[in-house]
């Protein structure tokens, strides 16, 4: 049997399954429902500081994306921090540490960008007995309108210097956790390295606005009339998350630095992704809001027996192991050719292939053939996009099949050649950076 | 158990009243918004969609579903409607399982088709229910088109000829208008008098007159409708009921299916229709499973339907013939009814005998069998009468027994155009008779206005 536990940044855990700061970690009573449930750790909410604490909406604090049968697709939130006393919070982590000595309990704190207020709040959480810290950088709606949270990720420079604080001032392993909310994940994850985190987690939520009132147009959730967008969680933000995720583990600046991995994820294949991306464990919080504590027993069972039926043992022989396989567009092989097979035993004849290729890409797929409907790949004037692939609605229908070294490709007349070339060697690059003679 | 249920003979109240209630229920209820939206997110969207070209009226499926699937019920009533006016009942009635859905990708993938017929439903109800009407009459053109019969063909063109502002008159036989989607069909198809709604739905466009209880060949002929009217639609479907051929066929007791559907369809109290306790139905089309189905749901015992071919050769679908069995009906094969045995005047039996194919030819094996029976439905077919057309000067050219018309529904007459059932061609559907009239329409539009051009 796969062993599956966990240490992050000397974090210990019995599985790499945690809950991510968010409602379901506010309270004792909902992390011990989780440890029971069987969850590795748990992220407790984000804490603010000392005095009256944040006040939340008391309007719809969600909205949402649904797909077919309304499956919760994408979830976007209005809720700030913890809502609840700090001293509570203090108390009821410690209480549960106690209870849970081999659960993973990390706490998350915002708490204003002065070091005072980091000073003030480190110790009172150190006493716990909590494993570590989180730092909340990514919080994109009404904590950053006072000047924390996402405001905070946003500026490099900063993360730089509330990490170096915390580390100054703990001796409890720090982990950063980033915003999206940016247009290069890099920079915040090098500053959080340079300020001396012990690692970063990510990624939170995104700005959006999930729907509006067609009635009122009115941007949902609606309180009284208005909306202010949310943070965007849930399925719908892994593939944005997973790249994010990569860009970090294949950064040489950053690389080896641990990564939590969030963002969508659901099951125990997403958790497997996230991990063979570089994440060295995940953080869960839509999946378990959607369908409670109990499916992270799924993720387990799942993850021992994928790990079990292809031979890797403990998690280190999975995290990171696409990383080296995520390269920049220009390496790509321009060599690789592939073509579009389509199984005609498995075509239920939908046509959805045909008229893809046919009002969008390239005309590559017949609709009549000797006057019966059938759906064929034109071989000439198939390029692999793999956009049929993606819209047929039967698995494994439609497949990419690489061609042969030597293999005549009808679209260009030409042979596969064997040779790897990508774009920084083509002739039509003007950059093009050509061999020594 | 009512004491009715083994009365013998043909006799009503063999049921309480909550068992004919739940008996004549709607056969497939109503989709709700959750469930249309599910079903309707199975569609593929297909391109050049098999459903729509198994659709006699050529409804844009797919796109009427996608329209649900995005909450908007009223486009795609509107979509359904462009093509098929009478689309709600056609929801109700199609065989949609040896059209649409028989070529869903779905079916062919799954043995699951989407399930088309109650997604038409669905929309076509939401538009209904708030007489959202889609179509206004085009500037009166001042012509006149007669049309006979209103029935699903008759309906379906003097809709399409009021849109072109054409003045319309209906005349109908029968004291209602709807044809066979109010005298014919199982009643468990078509609740709540939706038949007499959807005339109404269909009329509210204005400038067409239905006159009742006006029968051809009775009350006016053919020539005083090419006289007095500028084009005539014949839509009067069959009024002929093919005979057994079978000695003593005129024993009390033995009756046309049709008359009995009709019957039940036009009862106010089921308790008071009376059926045989042991029900043989001699046929093997709709109509032999609407008349059996009905007879066990009104309480007979015993229901068989006795067809002189195999089950591959019954014009009742696969899914009908399912229903029947579902029903508790019994359907034999290979025999053809050659007696019909008398107790006082009244059928006591009757006595069949075994069939086999000869080559391509049908023929009786000798061996006989009787079956106890107190009431024998007819349901062999239904013919043309055409005695109904005597004096319309020139005789119309008939084909195998029925009105002769060109792709475009025109008669061998001037002026004079024919759809449904009554034309050679007509196989027996409702969403066929619609498409038949819309059409003829669209020609006799075109013949009035010199190429649609008013």
């Amino acid at each position: 049997m796969a062993d599956i536990r966990n240490n992050f940044v000397g974090i210990k855990s019995p599985n790499p399954f945690w809950l991510a700061s968010a409602p379901p970690t506010d309270k004792a009573y909902n992390v011990i429902r989780a440890f029971k449930a069987g969850w590795g750790g748990v992220v407790w909410k984000t804490l603010g500081e000392e005095g009256p604490p944040v006040v939340n909406v008391n309007g719809p604090r969600y909205g949402a994306i649904w797909g077919a049968d309304r499956r919760l697709l994408g979830l976007n939130n209005i809720e700030l921090i913890t809502d609840r006393d700090l001293q509570v919070n203090l108390r009821e982590i410690k209480q549960v540490k106690m209870d849970w000595p081999d659960r993973a309990i990390v706490v998350s704190l915002m708490v204003p960008c002065e070091e005072h207020a980091w000073k003030a709040i480190l110790p009172v959480v150190e006493e716990t007995g909590a494993d570590g810290i989180e730092l909340n950088f990514g919080c994109p709606h009404g904590m950053s309108e006072r000047g924390m949270g996402a405001a905070v990720g946003q500026v490099p420079e900063y993360i730089e210097m509330v990490v170096r604080w915390c580390k100054a001032n703990t001796r409890m392993p720090v982990i950063t956790k980033l915003t999206p909310n940016i247009t290069d994940i890099r920079k915040p994850a090098r500053a959080a390295l340079a300020g001396g985190t012990d690692a970063v987690s990510l990624i939170n939520t995104i700005n959006s606005i999930t729907g509006v009132n067609l009635d009122s147009f009115a941007p949902e959730p609606t309180i009284d009339g208005k909306g202010s967008h949310g943070g965007y969680c849930g399925p719908a933000v892994k593939p944005i998350a997973m790249n994010m995720v990569a860009e970090i583990a294949r950064d040489p600046e950053t690389k080896g630095l641990p990564i939590s991995g969030i963002g969508g994820i659901t099951t125990w294949r997403d958790a497997a992704e996230f991990m063979a991306l570089g994440a060295g464990n995940v953080q869960v919080c839509t999946a378990a809001m959607t369908f409670g504590f109990k499916i992270v027993q799924e993720m387990i069972a799942g993850l021992e027996n994928w790990m079990d039926e292809k031979g890797h043992a403990t998690l280190d022989d999975i995290v990171g192991r696409a990383t080296p396989n995520v390269t920049d567009w220009q390496y790509l092989n321009l060599n690789y050719v592939a073509k579009a097979h389509i199984d005609q035993d498995a075509c239920i004849k939908c046509g959805r292939c045909h008229i893809a290729c046919e009002d969008t890409s390239h005309q590559a797929i017949t609709a009549i053939v000797d006057g019966v409907r059938h759906f064929e790949v034109i071989e000439a004037e198939c390029v692999g996009c793999n956009l049929c692939v993606n819209v047929c609605p039967v698995e494994n229908c439609i497949t990419m099949e690489p061609l042969a070294v030597g293999a005549i490709d009808e679209r260009t007349g030409r042979p596969v050649s064997p040779i790897y070339a990508n774009w920084t060697t083509h002739p039509n690059n003007p950059m093009a950076k050509v061999a020594a003679e | 158990m009512p004491e009715g249920q083994f009365k013998q003979g043909i006799a009503g109240g063999r049921l309480s009243p909550e068992q004919y209630a739940d008996n004549f229920a709607d056969l497939h209820p109503p989709l709700d918004h959750h469930e249309a939206l599910v079903e309707s997110d199975r569609c593929y969207f297909c391109y050049d969609a098999p459903c729509m070209n198994a659709c006699p009226t050529s409804i844009d499926i797919p796109l009427f579903i996608r329209q649900i699937s995005t909450g908007n019920p009223i486009g795609s009533a509107r979509t359904i409607f462009d093509q098929n006016i009478l689309g709600g009942m056609c929801a109700r009635v199609c065989p949609t399982e040896t059209l649409c859905e028989e070529v869903c990708v779905r079916e062919v993938a799954e043995g699951k088709p989407v399930q088309i017929g109650r997604l038409q439903r669905y929309a076509t109800d939401v538009a209904m229910a708030e007489n959202k009407q889609f179509y206004k009459r085009s500037e009166p053109t001042g012509k006149t088109v007669a049309v006979v019969g209103a029935g699903p063909a008759g309906l379906a063109a003097a809709h399409r000829l009021a849109r072109y502002g054409h003045d319309v008159t209906i005349l109908e036989a029968r004291p209602k208008p709807g044809g066979l989607n109010e005298y014919g069909i199982a009643a468990y198809k078509s609740v709540d008098n939706f038949a007499q709604a959807e005339v109404d739905y269909v009329t509210s466009i204005g400038g067409i007159d239905i006159q009742n209880g006006k029968a051809l060949g009775r009350d006016y002929q053919l020539s005083d409708l090419t006289r007095n009217y500028d084009a005539v639609f014949l839509g009067m479907g069959l009024a002929g009921v093919n005979a057994l051929r079978a000695d003593g066929e005129e024993a009390q007791g033995v009756t046309n299916a049709v008359e009995f559907i009709a019957e039940l369809r036009q009862a106010s109290d089921l308790a008071s229709l009376p059926v045989g306790r042991r029900v043989v139905v001699i046929g093997g089309g709709m109509t032999a499973i609407d008349a059996a189905v009905q007879s066990k749901l009104l309480g007979a015992e015993e229901v068989t339907i006795c067809y002189r071919r195999g089950p591959e050769h019954m014009n009742a679908s696969e899914f009908e013939q399912d229903l029947a069995a579902a029903n508790g009906v019994i359907i034999r094969h290979w025999l053809q009814p050659k007696r019909v045995i008398a107790d006082g005047g009244k059928v006591s039996a009757i006595e069949l005998e075994y069939t086999a194919m000869d080559g391509d030819r049908l023929v009786g094996t000798g061996e006989r069998l009787t079956l106890v029976a107190d009431q024998v439905f007819k349901a062999i077919g239904q013919s043309f009468v055409p005695a109904a057309l005597n004096g319309s000067g020139a005789l119309l050219d008939l084909e195998a027994g029925r009105i002769k018309v060109d792709a475009e529904g025109r008669t061998s007459l001037p002026n004079v155009w024919a759809g449904g059932d009554c034309i050679f061609g007509g196989d027996d559907l409702t969403v066929s008779a619609v498409a038949q009239g819309r059409d003829a329409a669209e020609s006799i539009h075109r013949a009035l206005t010199s190429n649609g051009r008013a």
